[in-house]
């Protein structure tokens, strides 16, 4: 490729399809915020060291400013505008209830990285919850409402499997 | 924003592809695997390549296979080498190793082999341009002096890599391929004691696997300190491997320090007084003493350095007695926050 070029972008964020153009350099922060108007995912300290950029790729929780956007070629993306719809996600009506969320910067990448871990592990230890969301900085709760929102929002989508069984 | 800087990309698909593109591109050109190292390096000016060449796409990267030991390829995530069984019963230092690096988030992205060639670190380069630029840079990059040791004339910056030790310890191989030519080296033959040229890879090599040895009779481990409990660089890591004859005595040993130089440090001397010997306190004690006395940490890290110093003494000592078969898990919670089932 010519570095002065643009380059074509074609991938699935949020299960749309999506087609766009940008300059090579550009991480996948970048196109989400600047070329596809998606500000939820927030950008922190840029070298990986806050996890406030955390999204989805093909399911598994990264860093969206460590991640060439020339690399995402027909990934499947998942941000936090994806997440919930007219209702809130048991994870978003936790956060809100617990304090979870105070200034909201790192809670895009919380409510993604939990929910990647509830899909994978239903009922989570509280090691492994802490252990999970280790890469993501909060300056403001001190992360107990944090673990305690993920509790909640697990035993909510327990529940919710249980009916779903039952009925 | 602080932005990459402009470059080419290339995404071949097979290490060929790789070895001819590194080959005609010249020193100019650097791969990126997870992109982990080298795009906040980018990003501050430190690694400026013309040409990056991408990796994802190359799938022989990605394989692994048994044999009479175990064969990892160079792609493969930390959080895929973190889950293997194989690794985790056999090789337990580098599952060790492997699982306190960085975090998950980053363990998704970063690969094997961009941690064996992680780039050395220092508290007086790993800055933004700016900040290097108003202390007029220093020898690693663009400057002349070394701001930890003015007098040296090598660069002093740390290896912070938290597998290569564990990955020495356990008698590791890697495979350099080149267009022409390739070559297989033990891995700490890939190894310089120098903050700038650090490897031993010529630029146009591409680490394409590990190679572990069989592991039958061996026990080994990997201690990580570190300031955070959540996750950091190392600011010491000790790697320790023993072979156990019949009756309990060591018939071979090895042990490996990093993050105390610009490269891991094998520490031969005290691994071979350990053979012939059960793991009595007094061996380990003489040993985890041998042991301590070669790390010379520089203070470009964290912590304070007399007592960096001295905690490397300790860690092995730590690190020879879970060998031996105390249980060693409330230390280990005290000194990195973390648990290893049995
Ligand atoms: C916040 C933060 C915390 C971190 N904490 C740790 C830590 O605790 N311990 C630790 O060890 N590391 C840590 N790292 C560093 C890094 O994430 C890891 O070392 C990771 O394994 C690097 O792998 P990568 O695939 O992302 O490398 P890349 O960035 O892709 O590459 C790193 C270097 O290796 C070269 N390279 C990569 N693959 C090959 C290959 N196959 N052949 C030849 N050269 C190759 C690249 O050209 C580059 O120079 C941390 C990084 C960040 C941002
Ligand atoms: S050890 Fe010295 S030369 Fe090397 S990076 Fe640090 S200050 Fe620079």
């Amino acid at each position: 490729m010519d570095e002065r070029e643009k380059q074509r972008l074609k991938c699935t964020v949020n299960g749309e399809s999506v087609d766009v153009l940008f300059d090579g350099y550009k991480t996948l922060l970048e196109v989400l915020r600047e070329e596809l108007d998606l500000c939820g995912t927030k950008h922190g300290c840029e070298l990986g060291e806050c996890g406030a950029c955390a999204v989805l790729v093909d399911g598994k929780p990264v860093l969206s400013c460590l991640t060439l956007a020339l690399e995402c070629g027909q990934r499947k993306i998942e941000t936090i505008e994806g997440v919930g719809d007219a209702k809130l996600h048991p994870l978003q009506a936790a956060f809100a209830d617990l304090g979870g969320s105070q200034c909201g910067y790192c809670t895009p990448a919380m409510i993604l990285t939990a929910k990647e871990l509830l899909e994978r592990n239903p009922d989570p230890s509280l090691d492994e919850i802490r252990e999970s969301l280790a890469g993501v900085l909060c300056r403001c709760t001190g992360y107990q409402q944090i673990f305690d929102s993920v509790e909640q929002a697990a035993e909510e989508l327990r529940r919710g499997e249980k009916a779903e069984v039952n009925s | 924003m602080m932005r990459l800087p402009r470059f080419r990309y290339l995404a071949p698909t097979t290490t060929q592809e790789v070895a001819e593109v590194l080959a005609s591109e010249g020193p100019d050109a650097m791969v990126v695997a997870g992109g982990t190292d080298l795009l906040p390096n980018m990003k501050r000016r430190q690694q400026t390549p013309k040409t990056v060449v991408g990796l994802k796409g190359v799938a022989a990267l990605r394989e692994s296979q048994n044999g009479t030991g175990l064969r990892l390829g160079a792609g493969l995530t930390l959080t895929e080498i973190g889950e293997d069984p194989r690794v985790r019963e056999h090789y337990g230092a580098l599952h060790q190793a492997a699982v306190q690096v960085a975090s998950p988030h980053l363990r998704n992205m970063a690969t094997l082999g961009g941690n064996i060639c992680l780039d050395t670190r220092c508290n007086y380069y790993d800055q933004n341009y700016e900040w290097r630029k108003s202390i007029n840079f220093c020898m690693k990059k663009e400057g002349e002096t070394c701001w930890v040791a003015p007098a040296s004339k090598r660069c002093l910056a740390v290896s912070s890599t938290d597998t290569a030790p564990a990955l020495i310890a356990l008698g590791a191989k890697v495979h350099l391929l080149a267009a022409r030519e390739s070559r297989e080296l033990s891995l700490e033959e890939l190894y310089n004691n120098d903050g700038i040229s650090y490897l031993t890879r010529r630029p146009h090599e591409l680490l394409t696997r590990v190679e572990l040895p069989d592991a039958t009779g061996w026990k080994s481990t990997y201690w990580k300190l570190r300031r955070r409990g959540s996750f950091d660089f190392p600011v010491l890591g000790v790697a320790a491997a023993v072979k156990f004859d019949a009756g309990g005595g060591v018939a071979d040993a090895r042990i490996v320090l990093g993050a105390v130089a610009s490269s891991p440090i094998v520490v031969s001397e005290a691994a071979e007084m350990l053979v012939g010997k059960e793991l009595t306190d007094g061996v380990i004690e003489e040993a985890a003493e041998k042991a301590g006395r070669k790390a010379k940490p520089m203070d470009n890290t964290d912590f304070v350095l007399h007592w960096r110093k001295r905690v490397a003494q300790s860690f092995v000592g730590y690190a020879l007695r879970e060998l031996r078969g105390d249980d060693m898990s409330e230390t280990r919670w005290n000194t990195a926050k973390i648990r290893f089932g049995d």
